[in-house]
């Protein structure tokens, strides 16, 4: 059934059609109406499942992921300062391969101090062993959930699902919500290994040596690896069973084009109006989201802009120091290429501020245009 | 033969959970009473530790010396690690198992008070045992706050200037509906009271003074007396608070002079008779506070 439904509230309507048996969490704008409509579910008895009201964000987290040892299936959410006060369990959560599923609402990181949608918190995760999914708008936001569970169960390692502040997170859209049954048909009842056996006890997570830490690693980054092909596994089934999917990526027009502009998030659906304009008008422009951050589908991607000559990435997201972190990834996914390829990364969108149709317009006619593209980013403001 | 050994000597031994190959060193007082906290408990119990010496205990990997599910978490998280394995077990319908905590007192006085003061206020089913060992020894002795006054660290070279901070009254503020104080130099009252604790539903705090040989500077065989010593000066009292506000004291000491527990050990070494007498003072002081709190209950 079709309903006018927030992203926050997708997500939430998500969790519960999936059977999260526990849910820990704290408030921070903007996550807080996650988990208002949880504790309301709960308290009706509609939840489902039980919720623990942490004191933080960093105990929300110890204790989703020893209660997903335990067995149980977890879900918590978050945004920006919150989300790096976890950080520490973030890492313990990947070693500890619990598949714990996680809505980050992207929010500014402080200082200075703000409440708009910036994707820097999320990928400031980058390298704690989580996958990572960004979210075009509220229907994605409660597909990739229900998603998620599949996926991180599957392959038992974390998940975060990512969708931004206010533009996913506040604001309204008509979304699929799909019925107990039909989920219940996609995601598996719960099977998490559990880790605490009276009968044959032993020790999680022990003291190991150098060579026992490196293997550990690896076995997590081979997870990883293994992780893309489960990811498009589970999204193909989705399609199958609900009739929309999303992949790793989304490509639009890219065939013949002279330039590919590379997007993420809500950004993608303003660039989706602007590359069909520029089509119009004659230029040969197309577009590639990306939606599969962690692992990252560098093969795919690879493939996919390897006649590409001129790509334009948008970043809502910096690396102080560096530039926009999609930009960064995209061109050392590129780097092996048989193709050269000029990349130009422009930061829009940073701190929350608006992207409209003519900013988009503006950064592909620049990208069109440049007989060379820099280093660093250019600031679009 | 003295009237502790004598005690034991009487006893019965039920199975160890705590098994040989732990890593602590020769002497140590944490394993002497992790030992006897987990004998009382049984071998149903899941148990969650955390970096400090208590992590130590467990082993190297691939072996493991606790004969119980354990999971070693992180610092500052074992009350709210074991809060969430306890609502997990309950989702599964397994209502028998108790989760058992240990963490030192640098993970309880200071890094994890506030995850630990969050699971208090929810009252989390757990049992969280502060195996309290006056600093922070798993790095090589560095103050905390649990260190008393004037006791020599790494890290307080002159004497520690701070008072202990007082974790029972604060652990009681919570009216979580058990709190105790217990020694591996009184097994019995040690027993008794995890027993006590293993009964009931909610957060049980059990707080464990831990001497510890390498930090205090003592002999390795002397664990044992200086935690009785500890108690019989009414430096370390043995009590216990019920739903926060109903104080018992289980042990009648034999108020000696804490020059009796002082002089054992050389991190007190350097003490002038003034500090002697202001420790003295300050320990009678939070003994008669106690007396106090327990004689109301009597009335």
């Amino acid at each position: 059934m079709k309903r006018f439904i927030t992203g926050n509230h997708a997500v939430a309507e998500a969790v519960r059609l999936c059977r999260a048996q526990f849910v820990a969490a704290y408030p921070i704008t903007p996550q807080t109406p996650i988990y208002e409509k949880l504790s309301d579910w709960e308290s009706a008895g509609e939840l489902g499942g039980v919720m623990m009201r942490t004191e933080s964000e960093h105990s929300a987290m110890a204790a989703c992921l020893s209660a997903s040892l335990t067995g149980v299936r977890t879900f918590t959410a978050t945004s920006s300062q919150g989300l790096a006060l976890m950080h520490e369990m973030l890492h313990m959560a990947a070693g500890l391969r619990v598949p714990v599923v996680m809505a980050i609402v992207n929010r500014t990181l402080a200082i200075p101090w703000a409440f708009w949608s910036d994707q820097t918190d999320s990928l400031s995760q980058r390298d704690t062993g989580w996958m990572q999914v960004y979210c075009e708008d509220n229907q994605e936001s409660l597909d990739s959930i229900i998603q998620a569970y599949r996926i991180a169960e599957s392959i038992l390692l974390p998940c975060m699902v990512v969708l931004e502040a206010n533009f996913i997170s506040h604001f309204m859209e008509p979304v699929e919500v799909p019925t107990r049954e039909e989920v219940d048909a996609f995601v598996p009842s719960v099977a998490i290994p559990r880790r605490f056996d009276m009968e044959n006890p032993g020790y999680v997570a022990a003291v190991v040596n150098q060579a026992q830490y490196r293997d550990f690693r690896r076995l997590t980054q081979e997870a990883m690896e293994a992780g893309l092909n489960v990811i498009e596994d589970v999204d193909r089934r989705f399609r199958e069973h609900f009739g929309r999917g999303y992949g790793l990526m989304d490509s639009v027009q890219i065939e013949d084009a002279d330039l590919v502009l590379v997007t993420t998030a809500t950004i993608t659906s303003t660039a989706r109006l602007v590359i069909a304009r520029l089509r119009q008008k004659g230029h040969r422009v197309g577009l590639l989201k990306i939606r599969i951050f962690r692992p990252f589908p560098v093969l795919q991607l690879r493939s996919v802009l390897e006649r590409v000559p001129r790509i334009a990435v948008i970043d809502r997201n910096i690396s102080l120091g560096r530039e926009g972190i999609f930009c960064s990834e995209l061109k050392a996914a590129l780097a092996n290429s048989s193709q050269r390829h000029m990349i130009q990364g422009y930061l829009a969108g940073i701190g929350g501020t608006d992207v409209t149709p003519d900013v988009i317009e503006k950064i592909v006619l620049h990208a069109l245009e440049m007989d060379k593209a820099t280093d660093g980013p250019i600031w679009i403001s | 033969m003295d009237k502790l050994a004598e005690t034991m000597l009487q006893q019965p031994r039920p199975p160890e959970i705590m098994r040989s190959g732990h890593l602590a060193c020769p002497g140590c007082g944490i394993a002497l009473g992790m030992r006897m906290v987990l004998r009382a408990i049984g071998p149903r119990v899941i148990v969650v530790v955390v970096p400090s010496c208590v992590a130590v205990t467990s082993g190297p990997f691939p072996h493991a010396a606790l004969g119980v599910p354990a999971f070693h978490s992180a610092f500052e998280i074992a009350a709210p690690t074991a809060a969430g394995i306890s609502s997990a077990l309950k989702l599964q319908g397994i209502h028998d198992i108790p989760v058992l905590a240990f963490a030192g007192d640098g993970g309880t006085f200071d890094i994890g008070l506030q995850s630990l003061s969050g699971a208090a206020a929810r009252d989390d089913d757990l049992i969280y045992v502060c195996m309290d060992n006056e600093a922070y020894m798993n790095t090589g002795i560095q103050v905390s706050s649990s260190t008393p006054r004037f006791a020599w660290t790494g890290t307080s070279p002159r004497g520690n200037p701070r008072r202990k901070k007082q974790i029972m009254e604060i652990m009681a503020a919570h009216r979580i509906p058990y709190a105790a104080t217990a020694s591996m130099g009184f097994p019995d009252d040690l027993t008794m009271k995890t027993k006590r604790a293993a009964a009931i539903r909610g957060t049980r705090f059990i707080h464990v003074l831990s001497p510890c040989p390498t930090g205090w500077k003592i002999p390795e065989h002397l664990s044992p007396k200086v935690a009785v010593a500890a108690v019989e000066t009414n430096i370390f009292p043995l009590y216990e608070i019920v739903d926060g506000v109903h104080y018992t004291i289980t042990h009648e000491s034999k108020n000696l002079p804490v020059q009796a527990y002082l002089s054992l050990q050389g991190r007190y070494k350097h003490l002038t008779d003034r500090e002697v007498a202001e420790i003295q003072e300050e320990t009678d002081r939070i003994w008669s506070d106690l007396q106090a709190r327990a004689a109301k209950e009597r009335v």
